[in-house]
């Protein structure tokens, strides 16, 4: 059966309690989820007290802050701080959502930051994306075609059509959808989740792609799309403001116009 | 969670990933479960309706309106059609939670049997209150 429950050696602990420095005019409390596998520890809620006025406004700023000045175990991804990598996709005060894009004022009292729900941690806030890439492997995310490339100039697009990858381009792969999504968690060996099916629909959405009923075959499949029960927590989590549940909408459409 | 195992399995995620590929079928199931919920729309609301104007009737009252072949041919496939609904529904639902192979076909195969029965044995009802001399 589906696990509701965690089992006893991933039950998270009260952690340790780390003081702001005196003298702290504005502090907040951020509560980090700890796991090292090397310790055969359980995981731990780590407790700091920070002084708000020490670092920037975003919550990346407040992870950065204390692997420097702090504690510089505690680990996590990032790289470009500006909402366009996806490293750093984690669960804060109980939403999906990048670190860098998310003001620490957006949350009242404690923040509470845990790795993306239901994959497996490798450490701390770091989740192991293997599964999910290779899923996004499996839907060939590339230009498939038929026909020969002109020799001389790229493949045309008129306006219009370039308009329908508008919505579908912009994802950057941080997989806040597909770890928000309870059919993900259920059946994630199975089911393609909301962001690969994003992907999938961005290549079948493409005017130039010839390879569309590849493509359908491919999600033909009563777990690969048909676990999306459209509860939208894909669209409500993504950070990008994308619909993930509308693309897996359009693809069942499609799978009907290809029909009798 | 299998893949905190495939995590350490020795196969490459692509592997895993790709599995026994796709079943090839999978639409007709979600386009009938689309089109019976339609159809249960007015015939929910004209069996309501009906039971609603014959509160507390007799069985005779019953019985005649039953006879007509109209409504016979309702009550049928409200009946057909309900069950229909609910087994690809269950299914879904069993297809999300369970995950042990042997539990899974023994429920799903259960599940499958038990409604075919309960609808047959609301046809042949209907039948025969319709039909009965």
């Amino acid at each position: 059966m589906v696990e509701f429950t965690l089992p006893a050696h991933a039950k998270v602990l009260p952690g340790k309690k780390v003081a702001a420095a005196p003298g702290a005019k504005r502090k907040k409390v951020f509560k980090i989820y700890r796991w090292n596998q090397e310790d055969g520890q359980n995981p731990r809620l780590d407790e700091y007290e920070l002084d708000l006025d020490k670092f920037g406004p975003m919550m990346l700023d407040a992870l950065i802050h204390i692997k420097n000045e702090i504690d510089s175990t505690v680990t996590f991804r990032r790289s470009c701080r500006e909402g366009i990598c996806g490293s750093c996709a984690m669960n804060i005060d109980g939403l999906n959502t990048l670190a860098c894009t998310k003001p620490i004022e957006e949350v009242k009292g404690d923040v509470c930051i845990h790795p993306l729900p239901h994959l497996p941690v490798v450490k701390d806030l770091v989740p192991d994306v293997n599964h999910i890439f290779a899923q996004l492997a499996l839907i060939k995310p590339w230009l498939q075609t038929q026909s020969p490339a002109p020799p001389d100039s790229e493949r045309l697009q008129s306006p219009e059509d370039r308009a329908k990858l508008d919505g579908l381009y912009e994802c950057i792969l941080c997989f806040c959808c597909s770890t928000s999504c309870p059919s993900y968690w259920w059946n994630p060996e199975r089911y393609l989740g909301p962001a690969i099916l994003l992907q999938a629909y961005r290549w079948l959405a493409d005017s130039r792609d010839e390879m569309a009923g590849e493509r359908l075959d491919a999600l033909e499949d009563p777990f690969r799309l048909y676990r999306c029960h459209q509860i939208m927590n894909c669209t409500r989590t993504c950070p990008k403001g994308l619909n993930p549940a509308k693309a897996i909408v359009e693809i069942k459409k499609l799978m009907v116009a290809r029909q009798g | 969670m299998t893949s905190q195992s495939a995590q350490k399995s020795l196969r490459d995620p692509i592997g895993i990933a790709r599995g026994l590929g796709a079943a090839g079928h999978g639409f007709e199931h979600w386009w009938a479960q689309r089109l019976s919920s339609i159809a249960l729309v007015p015939l929910s609301l004209w069996f309501a309706f009906s039971m609603a104007t014959m509160a507390g009737a007799d069985y005779a009252t019953v019985k005649t309106w039953l006879a007509s072949p109209l409504n016979a041919a309702l009550a049928l496939l409200l009946t057909v059609i309900m069950y229909h609904h609910v087994i690809l529904g269950v299914e879904v639902i069993m297809e999300d939670y369970i995950h042990t192979k042997s539990a899974k076909l023994i429920s799903m195969i259960t599940m499958k049997f038990a409604f075919i029965v309960m609808a047959a044995v609301c046809v042949v009802s209907i039948l025969k209150v319709a039909l009965g001399g």
